[in-house]
């Protein structure tokens, strides 16, 4: 029951101290501390006194399911990282503050995670990763045209490895900004690893995801309503538009499905402010270096004028920024793999919605608050 | 799971010391260390120096920081060989190497004299919001308790099946990730009507 039992942390996307310059650091710790003010700020206006605690309990939460391994070929395990699914199951507002204290433990306590590079990890696996992905979450399972578990099962694959991607790319431009490693080694090298590591990542995320909606379907109801970090997560009600359900101090449960009416009303411009963060941390990190112009700063500028036109930037960049890089063959390459890899994960996760989602329904309607 | 501090400490001028002092000063020599130029020199012994003092001063045991800094190689290694990759990096190898462990060496340190809750305390004082705060405390809190259950759950697997096909272990090891998350929305629910019961609020 040792220090031995730590599992080791194969993903590399935790940054270490040392390898950030000074402006690639305060860049990110920029973004990064907007984004956890936002998260702030939305917590605070919606968060029940009540559903306070469930905040440290999820972070918690997350370092202890990053001690169980998956295994993977070959004697080797991983473990989850757990962004995404954090933002799928209590929202993402509530996902970056969890992620965030999650990257605050692994700091200070397990030396795990620079000091100088924790506004970079924030931003990378708290806001990329959570809202990133959620925001594929909550795309595809509004386009999905499948019954609501599957869709949700469905969504929750292929986001856990859309996010996972996307942050490593994240990553891998704040390594070459700071000049740590040239763009043409780092993204191929984050990205490949980062491809495969993902589709361990959106698997888990989609299991887990299944079970809780098996087991206690009202838990997600927050999740996927959106408008609340994890509203009806105690009060387990489906008053999805009343922020605060006037109620007493019992905790009676009902089925939260049925209230994901009022979906979009409050969390579209929640999400913008989230999506905006994202493209700039995109704009910033990655494209000085996915763009064909050489010089970084330039590129930098005229890229920041494009953000302010662009409107709908969050999914164009992913794409556009998997496109553009014929700086040389490898980028190239690497790009086709995540193509190749964003439909082999698409695939994937239908084809599990579609194996798992059946045995959803028979005990979500015989026994709707679980255990 | 056994969290740093469970482990004995001495008393030393530098456990004593306030907690907001040592986290500024660990902040300070970690940003002066990592933006030290990207080629190894007579400058990395400034901080190697600081640090070699604070460590005989604080009498942190060899081994304790040999094991955690070892445990730290891995991803220190992953990330600096993308820069051996290729020839412009290259000679800042062994300069990255250095920084980051030195950096490392003085989380440690600080970790060493500096128990997570005095932490809290010092980032309380350094105005870090009330959410976070409280959200650090009962995350630090309920860690060995959700590992502890975790562990519990997966040892209670093992012991009821026998499977070694991988296709099974995910599955398994999903639902009991999904039910650790429904066990923790109950504890939560506990825990709030705990607090008040305790005059939170």
């Amino acid at each position: 029951m040792g220090r031995e039992e730590k599992p080791q942390r194969q993903h590399i996307m935790h940054l270490p101290d040392g390898f950030l310059d000074a402006k690639t650091a305060l860049l990110s710790t920029g973004v990064a501390g907007a984004g956890v003010g936002l998260a702030l700020r939305q917590v605070r206006t919606t968060l029940e006194p009540r559903q306070m605690p469930m905040l440290g309990l999820a972070a918690a939460f997350v370092f202890a399911a990053q001690m169980l391994n998956f295994p993977v070929a070959g004697g080797t395990s991983g473990h989850l990282l757990g962004g995404v699914l954090t933002a799928i199951l209590l929202g993402p507002a509530a996902a970056v503050l969890v992620m965030t204290c999650v990257l605050i433990v692994q700091c200070l306590v397990f030396n795990d995670g620079g000091l100088l590079a924790l506004g970079a990890n924030v931003f990378n696996m708290a806001i990329v990763n959570a809202c990133g992905g959620y925001f594929v979450f909550r795309l595809l399972k509004r386009l999905a045209r499948m019954e609501n578990n599957r869709a949700t099962v469905f969504a929750a694959g292929f986001a856990g490895w859309f996010g996972t991607v996307l942050a490593s790319i994240t990553c891998a431009g704040q390594l070459a900004l700071s000049g740590q490693s040239p763009w043409s080694v780092a993204f191929p090298a984050m990205a490949l690893i980062h491809i495969l590591i993902g589709a361990g990542e959106g698997l888990a995320t989609a299991l887990i995801t299944m079970a809780v909606l098996r087991a206690r379907p009202e838990l997600l109801a927050g999740g996927q309503a959106g408008c609340l970090p994890h509203g009806q997560l105690l009060a387990g009600t489906g008053e999805a538009g009343a922020l605060r359900p006037a109620r007493s101090a019992g905790f009676s449960r009902q089925d939260g499905l049925g209230g994901t009416g009022g979906e979009l009303c409050a969390s579209r411009p929640r999400l913008l402010g989230f999506g905006l963060l994202i493209s700039l941390g995109l704009v910033v990190f990655v494209a000085p270096f996915a763009c064909p112009w050489p010089d970084g700063l330039q590129a930098v500028a005229k890229a920041l004028g494009f953000a302010g036109q662009a409107a709908p930037p969050l999914i164009k960049g992913p794409v556009s920024e998997y496109r553009l890089p014929f700086i040389n063959s490898l980028s190239a390459a690497t790009a086709v793999a995540g193509v190749i890899g964003a439909i082999l994960a698409f695939i994937g996760a239908y084809g599990l919605a579609r194996l798992l989602a059946p045995g959803l329904d028979a005990p979500k309607k015989d026994a709707p608050s679980g255990n | 799971m056994r969290l740093p501090e469970t482990e004995s400490r001495p008393c030393t001028l530098l456990h004593r010391a306030p907690p907001r002092v040592k986290l500024v000063a660990a902040l300070v020599l970690v940003t002066g260390t990592a933006l030290l130029p990207r080629r190894l020199g007579p400058l990395y012994l400034a901080p190697a120096a600081v640090l070699g003092g604070l460590w005989l001063a604080s009498r942190m045991p060899l081994l304790y920081a040999l094991r955690r800094l070892l445990l730290a190689q891995t991803f220190i290694l992953g990330i600096a060989l993308l820069s051996l990759l290729s020839p412009s990096a290259r000679p800042g190898f062994p300069a990255t190497l250095s920084k980051s462990n030195l950096c490392i060496l003085a989380l440690l340190v600080l970790g060493w004299t500096t128990p997570f809750p005095e932490l809290l305390l010092a980032l309380r004082r350094l105005r870090l919001p009330s959410v976070m705060l409280t959200t650090l405390a009962l995350m630090y809190r309920y860690l060995p308790v959700l590992a502890e259950e975790a562990r519990r759950m997966e040892r209670a697997r093992a012991s009821r099946t026998f499977s070694r096909k991988r296709r099974i272990a995910w599955q398994n090891l999903g639902a009991i990730l999904g039910r650790l998350f429904v066990r923790t929305a109950d504890r939560a629910e506990r825990i709030y009507l705990a607090m008040c019961a305790r005059g939170w609020r």
